[in-house]
């Protein structure tokens, strides 16, 4: 059996961390070094799929199947398609960013720190290329441990709180999820006679439409709708930014936050399409409301991390929308949305991150006149500001776009209101930006503030150029997953009719 | 000219690996009071090797394959009591280990400590193999009466006291009850042994006197497995007992007790399965649900560990109710995992002490992960298991047994065990929140380093990473161990 390239990324960070382990305790310097050393060897390794991974087909590719547990019929499958490609690069690629972001702000714990992140790379990675729906449900699980870790270890004061309502919230979801995986094996198996977790397999089988699909998408919907996290299940989601570390937020918020949006288009829509179908206005209106409420709440917010993780709950708002929109421009759109949100949420994530690590505080009205300042800084920050908001020429224009285009076409007056939340954006990070960036110094702490430094511009110039790059080139990204996302419309459309069909 | 009474034939080996640990017990009798007398550490040698005696046995008698019967049907030896015979070992030589230098450092060594292990060891291993209700009641007697005396061991200490007085108490009380099942079924089909009765029910029919004598039986197994509504000792007795023997209670007594209840019902009763499987389904709801319920509220780590026993055998029960070889295997294999789990997570307490006393406060262990890395992220990883994270034993367990359940169609009873699962995370993380999110307060916890602890501990863990990476080759073990119970 040779190690396909999908093992080696996703289980080299796992390796990573227990080498790191063994090294001793009071190594800091060395400990941070590897930790750092072994993502970016992973996003190294890793960049070979982008080039050899074949955008015209839809197919999975780099797939590794290996027997587990023949009886059960589970086996270690892995593989990437169009998706989760982006989303495996998306993750190699901000992970190493996360833990130079870290070099200064964790000083306590160095060494678990490297090893926890790393466990939780090989979690994130291992939920995106599994195609078996058991290997995937213990990635999902494996993956809240080192993320719990990280906010209760290494987060703010209500830390503690903040990771249990983390883990439950997510708990509860993913309980209802398993029960609703064992069903569907069972279903399957006593159908056609082989009983197996394939996520292939299964999808090519028709789910009989009724209660039993039904209760079957809600359990699998309930567990992403709490992790995406769609309206109204986000409360956890500003307790979690909040007391993080600057690099839990940037994970939680660039990568974790994905997971939901891609178990919807990876397990909901090709296993349930008709649940799907009936189920899909209900989503679409949460979306919707999401993405005000998000913006909403986000204008006044007098942090500035807490406006950010607001923020997000109204940009992953978008990317459930073009989810549902079960068009071609919304699905698109909302791919691209998922990788643009992860880059830009991500950027917003480190800056506040490192102008709390000079100020040690996140509260807007403690700013002002930084432009005069740190001009380096509040150059980029305003370039991330406004891709977050939705520039054209930048990344995050692209995305909305196409999933208000497909929106609009689904339901005209949902659509209209999903728009409104642009303007909110744009109203709500003008202003903070406004506030931070603009006018007088205020304090006399911010006058002698510094500016970036050589890491900090390691750090967040890779990605201004992707921001920059998708913004104006998004060809190269969507090339890849328009395939993709052609079969899979494809394949709800086919097996919906096939169900609908009276027998 | 006097008739002559035919001698039953003696075919002692088919008790072979219990007649291994009776003899180790025998023997660390007889040499607690040969020289040298003011350290017993060599009688826990010779209990180890007792038990690895019987382990090496059952593995020889496993390979070697093919069923035994002995004193007219009274002692069966299959693969299930095979199954269990390792089970029930493992426990108990971890225990052991981690009884070494326990009993050393709270001042409590004896030679009987060891005796007692081995005779309650040797009574699980026979309720495993029992083929006959008299059998089943004599070895849980065996099991039992050494496990009072084990509970009270700290003589001075009030709660030890109490622990075994209540679980004397109690015990007798859900023995006399069995005794009285026993009885009524005996009326009913003339018979104890497992397989006649059987015959003899199917026969019949519903008879409202097996109905009864089985209602009687389940009391006196529920008290055992600590189920819902006769669970009131197990938080005390959990807390008040050694912190070796609450392992040596929660794991070996517990599985031995599934072992007798799953014989008695898939092989002598299963004329009556709808019977016991609906009454089971609410047992087994009213036990998880309040196991979990009233632990999120204990700050005692022993108690709260209690009362998660209590919860996972309201797991445990749900593959009863699902029923089938696939059910019952999965009860097994959950026992696997659930025993290796246990004793760990109790020979950490067991390693931990403050201030001359046993550490059990959940505050004890604030700031642990910052002194005692390995030992921190060990007790970790046995509660990870607890709750069920995967890629450890607990998961691979509960996800065999909510399988069987949601296969044999009980959704409803699988969805309010995963739903329960979920609040069981909240108490099990509170004492990871404590180990590496709080920092230590007062005076430091003290840990004392040992070869046989450490040995104990590690061997547990690899036992529930492997159990949770390669599960396959132990399901399929349990699975075999069932299958001679349903022909």
């Amino acid at each position: 059996m040779t190690l396909g390239l999908l093992s080696v990324v996703t289980f080299l960070p796992a390796v990573g961390a227990v080498a790191l382990a063994l090294v001793p305790r009071r190594l800091d310097t060395v400990h941070r070094a590897a930790a750092l050393a072994v993502a970016l060897a992973t996003f190294a390794v890793s960049i070979p799929l982008w080039f050899r991974f074949d955008g015209e087909s839809a197919d999975f590719q780099f797939e590794e199947v290996v027997r587990w547990l023949p009886t059960l019929g589970v086996s270690y499958h892995v593989g990437v398609d169009g998706i989760s490609l982006l989303l495996v690069l998306l993750t190699t690629f901000l992970t190493p960013l996360a833990l130079a972001s870290a070099w200064q702000a964790v000083e306590d714990r160095t060494k678990e720190f490297g090893i926890t992140m790393l466990l939780l790379e090989t979690g994130m990675l291992g939920v995106f290329v599994s195609l078996d729906l058991f290997l995937f449900f213990v990635f999902w699980e494996a993956m809240l441990i080192p993320m719990y870790l990280i906010i209760g270890v290494w987060g703010g004061s209500n830390r503690i709180y903040a990771a249990v309502k983390f883990v439950l919230y997510t708990m509860v979801g993913s309980a209802l999820m398993l029960v609703a995986i064992l069903a569907l094996y069972y279903q399957h198996g006593a159908a056609t006679g082989a009983y197996t977790f394939d996520v292939p397999a299964l999808a090519r089988w028709v789910v009989p439409p009724g209660l039993g699909q039904n209760l079957m998408f809600l359990a699998f919907a309930l567990a992403f709708a709490i992790k995406v996290p769609l309206f109204p299940f986000h409360t956890w989601l500003p307790d979690a930014h909040v007391e993080a570390p600057t690099a839990g937020s940037v994970i939680l918020a660039g990568v974790l936050l994905k997971m939901g949006t891609y178990g919807f288009l990876r397990f909901c829509l090709p296993l349930f399409p008709d649940a799907t179908r009936t189920f899909a206005p209900l989503i679409f209106a949460l979306a919707v409301i999401g993405i005000v409420y998000g913006a909403w709440v986000s204008t006044v917010q007098p942090d500035l991390k807490k406006l950010v993780a607001y923020s997000s709950v109204s940009h992953l708002g978008f990317v459930v929308l073009g989810l549902f929109t079960l068009n071609q421009q919304g699905l698109v759109g909302g791919v691209i949305q998922m990788i643009n949100h992860g880059l830009s949420t991500g950027a917003l994530f480190l800056m506040v991150g490192m102008i709390y690590e000079r100020r040690h505080t996140r509260l807007i009205a403690e700013f002002g006149g930084l432009w005069t300042v740190v001009p380096a800084f509040s150059v980029l920050f305003l370039v991330v500001v406004l891709s977050s908001v939705g520039l054209p020429g930048l990344n995050g224009f692209v995305g909305e776009f196409l999933v208000l285009v497909g929106a609009f076409q689904v339901n005209g007056w949902l659509a209209a209101a999903a728009t409104t939340g642009i303007i909110f954006a744009a109203v709500y990070l003008l202003r903070m930006y406004q506030r931070v960036a603009f006018g007088e110094v205020t304090r006399e702490a911010n006058r002698q503030l510094a500016d970036l430094s050589p890491r900090e511009w390691a750090v967040l110039v890779p990605v201004l150029v992707f921001i920059v790059w998708i913004g104006v080139y998004p060809s190269a990204f969507t090339d890849k997953t328009e395939a993709t996302i052609a079969a899979l419309l494809a394949q709800v459309e086919s097996k919906a009719s096939v169900a609908m069909t009276p027998r | 000219m006097t008739p002559e009474i035919p001698a039953p034939p003696v075919t002692l080996w088919v008790l072979m690996p219990t007649l291994f640990v009776l003899g180790a017990g025998a023997l660390v009798l007889v040499l607690d009071v040969l020289p040298p007398r003011e350290s017993k550490t060599h009688l826990g040698g010779v209990a180890l090797a007792g038990i690895v005696g019987a382990l090496v046995a059952s593995v020889w008698l496993w390979l070697r394959g093919g069923d035994g019967r002995a004193f007219r049907d009274m002692v069966l030896l299959d693969g299930y009591a095979l199954f269990f015979d390792l089970l029930i070992c493992y426990a108990a030589a971890l225990v052991v280990m981690l009884s070494m230098d326990y009993l050393g450092r709270t001042g409590s060594e004896s030679g009987e400590y060891y005796a007692l292990v081995l005779f309650s060891t040797a009574g699980m291993m026979l309720m495993a193999s029992a083929g006959d209700l008299i059998v089943v009641f004599l070895s849980l007697e065996l099991m039992s009466l050494s496990l009072y005396v084990l509970a009270g061991l700290f003589k001075t200490r009030l709660t030890s006291g109490e622990a075994s007085m209540k679980y004397f108490l109690l015990g007798a009380f859900a023995t006399s009850f069995f005794l009285y099942g026993i009885a009524l079924i005996y009326g009913a089909t003339g018979s104890t042994n497992l397989d006649r009765i059987a015959a003899s029910a199917a026969a019949k029919g519903g008879d409202p006197l097996v109905l009864i004598g089985l209602g009687l039986l389940l009391v006196g197994f529920g008290f055992k497995i600590s189920s819902v509504p006769f669970h009131m000792w197990v938080p005390d007795v959990y807390e008040g007992a050694p912190t070796t023997i609450t392992a040596l209670i929660a794991t070996g007594s517990k599985a031995a007790a599934f072992a007798a209840l799953i014989r008695v019902l898939v092989v002598a009763l299963r004329g009556v399965q709808p019977d016991w499987s609906a009454l089971l389904w609410g047992v087994a709801v009213l036990t998880m649900t309040l196991g979990n319920v009233v632990a999120i509220a204990q700050s005692n780590l022993k108690r709260m560990l209690a009362y998660s026993s209590v919860a996972h055998v309201g797991y445990m029960l749900m593959g009863l109710v699902a029923g089938g070889s696939q059910g019952a295997g999965s009860v097994l294999f959950y026992l696997l995992a659930y025993t290796f789990t246990t004793v760990g997570a109790f020979g950490v307490i067991a390693l931990c002490a403050r201030a001359g006393e046993e550490a059990v406060e959940v505050g004890d262990y604030a700031g642990l992960a910052r002194r005692h890395p390995v030992l921190a992220a060990t007790l970790a990883l046995f509660l990870l298991s607890l709750i069920g994270i995967p890629p450890l034993a607990g998961f691979v367990a509960k996800f065999y047994l909510f399988g069987s359940a949601v296969r044999a169609g009980y959704i409803w009873l699988t969805v309010i065990a995963v739903l329960n699962s979920a609040v069981a995370a909240y108490y099990y993380l509170r004492v990871i929140v404590f180990m590496y999110m709080r920092e230590p307060e007062g005076e430091a916890l003290a840990v004392t380093p040992s070869f046989a602890g450490g040995l104990a501990l590690g061997v547990a863990l690899v036992g529930i990473v492997l159990l949770g990476i390669i599960p396959a080759p132990f399901a399929d073990l349990a699975q075999a161990a069932v299958a001679p119970l349903l022909r």
